[in-house]
């Protein structure tokens, strides 16, 4: 393997592996943030005990976000310098203004958040998860206007071989990036919501293993109490609530990203045609949308491929919002791209083996095909799924059978599954670009950069491979730790992140802080490390 | 003079002292809880003091990295790539290091704490030696060609100047963190650490001074130079202070010290931002480097809001936990709560 195909696993790699605790981190802090503000409103204690626990398991995630994070931010220089040189001067301003608008609140508002239970004023101590949560969206905006350039570049001029900005404006209300971000942030809600679902109905389904809740005679839960620490009414307040906000959240994420992706597909129409066709191995021009095409989707030759079901009209709809556009395939679309782009790489030193190389302009169908439709399906699954379990548990109560327990925490990873084939799909869609060209016919046409160009020329295949190597054995052992964790903290319950419930049991419940007179010193630390 | 690549040059070697001045201590702390504290309720105390603190701290690196990207592409582009192992081992350390924080505490076993007090102090020991080994190597030059790319290889970037930076940056790190506690904590940490200033300060910021004025030999003008002799200054009389026992003055005699450091250094090289050692005539500069005029003045828009309210909320934040930590505050290490988990492993038995 050459460098170039080094570095580009190594990026996918660490960026589908960054985008794993991203929508977590996006996801469940929102929805935290909403339970904090619901129990200031009513002081219930569920929604005390829902914020932390819910809370614990969004520090384990957090933490593992900003630790890949930060190879992300250096990544661009390292290892494709070329592609850094080339778009810096559009590129690195969303990225700088990413680390000083967001992260800066998001770090600073969080460790406030964690230390600050007793040192702030409850309502200073909810704005601040708050703050930090607006800083987490205002971070995803930031980005994807950097990765929406690269799909559709706007608001430049080529000087000097380089495009550089002359309309900020532009850049930051890119039509890309308006709808991929709100697209990404609804696929961020289905994970939060399957996450929740899922752990919450685990506890339920134990809690009735243990026999702590029954079931009256017309089916519906009696809450019970069991003679461990935060086993009791609430306890079963807490995850039955959580499995509903956690369903409704899951219904509510579906049907944003299918509305926005709508929106997503029609652009993508007009902005990377390439790409649309290659989504539905579609080799010639027609309407139809393919439900499921066999064949080898990967040949060069395009006309292996046959459509085994394939619905009229419906790509028409997907592209263009009528029945009848007839969307170009691949073949025609060939020749375009051929005619304006060029067949071959050209003969720069810079390209090095790869100058003079025939440029391969149709993505690797495979991916894409199987990509567009794992990201829909893996997310209709979930809320498809989220609707059952509301109906089922209508009554409070969920089934003893442990296969449909199983089922709920493997759901858990559907919507993971959702968003890493839709970034899988929207950067392998783009191949063999790095900065697809803008086709607007308004037209800054020429600013576009091959893959093949973007790599670091000073860079060693061997340099690229240990880091390869070395991030990727690092990445699978935190993988393992960070879910070991997360599997311990949700086996221990809301009492794992609440010590002060073993130490309390006997304290009336106060209904604002749990009721435990603070220990010697936690005036000092409200929590400790 | 380029005004706004001069300004943009400012505002990174701003961004640069931000964060050796404030990770600083927090890279230090991490070292020392390997080689100051005794005992675990020593660690959690020396842990705790940068608990909430250090993932804003280090945010001042994501900073200064963006920040050169933005601002001066080139200059990004060709440091970054030219130091590609280099920093491959700096961006381990950091992962580590920040999983370690949040981690280490989650389960209650003797090995498992100790495995993460490993990641904290070598990866806090590598962060800091790493990037004090990139900020010298981007003052004295690296082997970079016409196109701005290394030649020569992976380890093309080693030279004297690497370990010297390397050194400056941990060796400061070290004292400015004990410094940090003896105002951050009480009690026996408190007067050992005041103890271990004193004997450590004049030892531990010699590879500083010895970069910052081996720029000046290279590089230097009359007012760096200026510089040179005021960080020197600050830094004995950080010492003076600290042996007559005063806790608040030795830590601002080395903010100047890293000030007035950072500034001779930056003003020796400027306009060059990277030296190639191969031919002067590929160095890069502040001029050549940069990004357009219309990027950076929307750059300097934003930082120039965005900045002043970063430094207002994160004093804020120190404001908050002001307080200083004792042993007598860590409470007793929870780690993991019993509670169904006892039970469920009962139940598995
Ligand atoms: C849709 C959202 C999204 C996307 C596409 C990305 N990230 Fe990310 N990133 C986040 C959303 C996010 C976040 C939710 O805001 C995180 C997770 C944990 C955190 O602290 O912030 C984060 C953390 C995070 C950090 C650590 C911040 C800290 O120390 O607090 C860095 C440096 C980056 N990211 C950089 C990147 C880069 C260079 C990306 C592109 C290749 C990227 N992220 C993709
Ligand atoms: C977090 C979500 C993201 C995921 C999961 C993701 C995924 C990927 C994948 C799988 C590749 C490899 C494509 C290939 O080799 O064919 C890739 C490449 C790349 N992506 Fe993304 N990406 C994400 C976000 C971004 C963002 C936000 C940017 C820019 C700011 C970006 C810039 C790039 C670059 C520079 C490459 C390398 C060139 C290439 O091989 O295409 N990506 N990404
Ligand atoms: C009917 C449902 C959906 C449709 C029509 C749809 C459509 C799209 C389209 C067209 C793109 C590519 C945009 C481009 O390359 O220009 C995309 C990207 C993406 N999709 Fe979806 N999507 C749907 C559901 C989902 C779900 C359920 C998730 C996750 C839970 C998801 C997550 C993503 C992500 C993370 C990306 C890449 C980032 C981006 O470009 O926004 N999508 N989607």
């Amino acid at each position: 393997m050459d460098a170039l195909e080094i570095a580009r696993w190594q990026f996918g790699i660490t960026t589908v592996y960054h985008f794993m605790m991203v929508p977590l981190t996006i996801g469940l802090g929102l929805v935290v943030a909403v339970i904090q503000t619901l129990w200031h409103r009513t002081g219930k204690q569920e929604y005390l005990r829902m914020t932390k626990f819910w809370g614990k398991l969004f520090l384990i995630n957090f933490i593992m976000g900003v630790a890949t994070g930060i190879v992300q931010e250096f990544q661009f220089g390292m290892a494709w310098s070329e592609y850094s040189r080339f778009v810096g001067d559009v590129f690195g301003a969303p990225l700088a203004l990413e680390a000083l608008l967001a992260f800066f609140v998001e770090s600073t508002f969080l460790g406030l958040w964690i230390f600050g239970w007793k040192q702030l004023k409850k309502g200073v101590h909810l704005t601040c998860l708050w703050i930090a949560v607006i800083g987490s969206l205002f971070s995803a905006y930031f980005i994807i206007v950097a990765n929406s350039w690269m799909q559709h570049p706007v608001g430049v001029e080529m000087v000097n071989g380089r495009p550089v900005m002359t309309d900020a404006w532009a850049v930051f209300t890119n039509n890309t990036a308006l709808v991929a971000v709100p697209h990404t942030l609804f696929g961020a809600l289905g994970v939060a919501g399957a996450f929740l679902l899922g752990i919450a109905w685990y506890h339920l389904w134990r809690r009735r293993r243990d026999g702590i809740d029954t079931v009256d005679a017309e089916g519906r839960a009696v809450p019970g109490v069991a003679d461990i620490a935060g086993r009791d009414k609430t306890d079963y307040q807490v995850w039955i609530q959580s499995l509903r906000i956690g369903a409704v959240v899951a219904m509510i994420s579906f049907a944003g990203t299918a509305f926005t992706g709508d929106l997503q597909g029609k652009l993508m129409f007009v902005q990377q045609p390439m790409k649309m066709a290659a989504a539905e191995a579609a080799c010639h021009d027609g309407t139809g949308f393919s439900v499921l095409s066999v064949g080898n989707l990967g040949s060069k030759n395009c006309d292996d491929i046959v459509a085994v079901i394939e619905v009229p009209g419906i790509l028409s709809f997907l592209a263009n919002g009528d029945f009848t556009t007839e969307v170009k395939g691949v073949n025609s679309l060939l020749d375009e791209y051929k005619d304006k782009y060029g067949t071959h790489v050209p003969n720069k030193p810079l390209y090095s083996d790869r100058a003079g190389q025939e440029v391969q302009y149709v993505p690797v169908m495979e991916v894409t095909y199987w990509g567009f439709r794992t990201m829909i399906g893996f997310g209709g699954i979930a809320a498809f799924a989220a609707m059952l379990a509301l109906w089922v548990t209508r009554r409070g109560v969920v089934p003893r059978a442990r296969w449909l327990m199983r089922l709920a925490v493997f759901g858990i990873l559907a919507p993971f599954g959702a968003n890493a084939a839709g970034w899988i799909f929207t950067e392998m869609g783009r191949q063999p670009f790095v900065v697809a060209p803008n086709p607007d016919p308004t037209g800054i046409d020429q600013v576009f950069m091959f893959t093949a160009a973007a790599v670091s020329p000073g860079v060693s295949a061997g340099e690229i491979m240990t880091s390869l190597v070395v991030l990727t054995a690092i990445y699978a052992v935190l993988l393992i730790v960070e879910v070991r964790l997360l599997v311990k903290y949700t086996r221990g319950g809301v009492a794992s992140a609440m010590p002060e419930l073993t130490e309390s049991k006997k304290q009336p419940a106060g209904k604002d802080d749990g009721g435990t007179p603070p220990p010697a010193g936690t005036d000092v630390l409200a929590f400790a490390y | 003079m380029e005004f706004l690549p001069t300004i943009w040059f400012v505002a990174i070697a701003l961004l640069w002292t931000g964060y050796l001045f404030l990770e600083g201590f927090d890279l230090g702390v991490g070292m020392l809880m390997k080689l100051f504290a005794r005992n675990d309720t020593e660690r959690r105390v020396l842990l705790n003091t940068i608990g909430p603190v250090w993932d804003g701290n280090e945010v001042w690196l994501l900073t200064a990295g963006g920040a050169t990207f933005a601002a001066f592409p080139l200059w990004y582009a060709s440091l970054f790539s030219a130091l590609y192992l280099p920093l491959l081992v700096v961006l381990v350390a950091l992962i580590f290091r920040a999983v370690a924080f949040e981690y280490r505490g989650k389960v209650d076993s003797e090995r498992w704490r100790s495995g993460w007090d490993w990641a904290i102090a070598l990866g806090s020991f590598v962060a800091a030696f790493g990037v004090g080994a990139a900020l010298a190597l981007t003052t004295t030059g690296l082997p970079v060609d016409a196109n701005g790319d290394r030649s020569g290889g992976p380890f093309a970037w080693f030279s004297g100047y690497a370990v010297l930076g390397g050194l400056a940056v941990v060796g400061f790190a070290l004292v400015h963190a004990l410094a940090f506690l003896t105002l951050k904590t009480d009690g026996d940490v408190r007067v050992r650490s005041r103890q271990w200033l004193v004997r450590w300060l004049p030892v531990a910021i010699l590879p500083m001074l010895a970069w910052v004025i081996a720029v000046q030999a290279l590089t230097g003008r009359p007012w760096t130079w200026a510089a040179t002799v005021i960080a020197a200054i600050a830094a004995a009389v950080a010492w003076l202070f600290a042996r007559r026992g005063a806790e608040r003055r030795p830590f601002v005699g080395l903010a100047l010290l890293i000030v007035a450091g950072a500034a001779a250094i930056f003003g020796a090289v400027y306009p060059v931002v990277l030296p190639s050692t191969i031919d002067p005539s590929f160095s890069l500069t502040v001029g050549s480097a940069s990004s357009s005029d219309y990027t950076l003045s929307l750059m300097s828009i934003a930082a120039a809001i965005g900045l002043p309210i970063v430094i207002a909320y994160q004093a804020w934040t120190y404001w908050v936990f002001r307080r200083r930590v004792a042993t007598t505050h860590i409470p007793p290490a929870h780690g993991f709560l019993p509670a169904i988990a006892a039970k469920v492993l009962a139940d598995k038995e």
